[in-house]
């Protein structure tokens, strides 16, 4: 396993409480609200099951389908999921799944949030490049919507 | 550098592979090629209903982004998957990293209103 190819970590700085980005990240329905999923009505709770349909612009195919691992409050979520999983007709659930941790603290005007998900050296390569599919004809897109939040922000 | 900044900066590099994979059978194509090694077109096409010129012109997309190569072997030519795992995992990674990004910016606009 390689630390290039098995894992991605981002971090961004939040100007909010870390109550209200706990809150944004562990509430089922807020969480979808900004990641583009419908989960109405459904909670993260550890060792369940949570699905939904994105409801991102070209994307609604595909099923947000994920096991909650674990939940430590203002601290940690984290979820195992499959990536890209972009063809409906294709069974996933015997293919090895990614992890996905959303780790939280406290710093001087805000909140820090790192995301790392992990566990990609597991999956084959062919379905590695669906990832270039999912994203094909929707990057002009996102990088439109991304604009528009800045300028407008506009929040999902 | 802010996040925002980082998914507004396209690194041009992948653009053609985005475009050479932006297509249902292209994908196919190099999923059948990363298990089967070099293969004929006559391979490739045997039990489809996709025809020869159909597929060499897939072919030469995903060879014009780096993806395929070909190369003769005797009589025959032969299509194999180009780049080494590593790259294409990289890529892959790039990606899905870009998705993040965005879904964090969607996240920084939610709280910071």
């Amino acid at each position: 396993m390689s630390e290039v190819t098995d894992r991605i970590e981002r971090k961004i700085v939040l100007k909010a409480p870390l109550a209200r980005v706990w809150r944004a990240i562990s509430n089922a329905e807020e969480f979808g609200a900004w990641f583009g999923v419908a989960l109405k009505g459904q909670h993260f709770v550890a060792g369940q099951r949570v699905r939904g349909p994105i409801t991102y612009p070209g994307y609604e195919h595909i099923i947000f389908d994920v096991d909650v691992i674990e939940m430590v409050t203002e601290k940690l979520l984290s979820f195992r999921w499959h990536p890209y999983p972009a063809d409906l007709n294709y069974d996933y659930s015997q293919e090895p799944t990614t992890l996905v941790e959303f780790k939280l603290s406290e710093i001087d005007g805000g909140t820090l949030v790192k995301v790392v998900e992990s566990g990609f050296d597991q999956v084959p390569v062919a379905r590695r490049l669906e990832a270039f599919r999912m994203n094909s004809g929707g990057w002009d897109g996102q990088m439109k919507n991304i604009e528009q939040y800045v300028s407008a922000k506009v929040s999902a | 550098m802010s996040v925002q900044k980082s998914v507004l900066k396209e690194p041009g590099s992948s653009a053609p592979i985005f475009a050479a994979l932006g297509d249902e059978t292209r994908l196919r194509l190099i999923a059948v090629l990363c298990v089967s090694g070099a293969v004929s077109i006559a391979q490739l096409t045997s039990g489809t209903d996709i025809s020869r010129q159909a597929v060499t012109k897939h072919l030469l997309v995903l060879a014009e982004a780096g993806l395929v190569r070909d190369f003769k072997a005797g009589r025959e030519r032969l299509w194999e998957f180009e780049p080494t795992k590593l790259d294409a995992a990289r890529h892959s990674l790039d990606v899905i990293a870009r998705q993040w990004d965005h879904a964090l910016n969607k996240l920084k606009m939610t709280v910071e209103e």
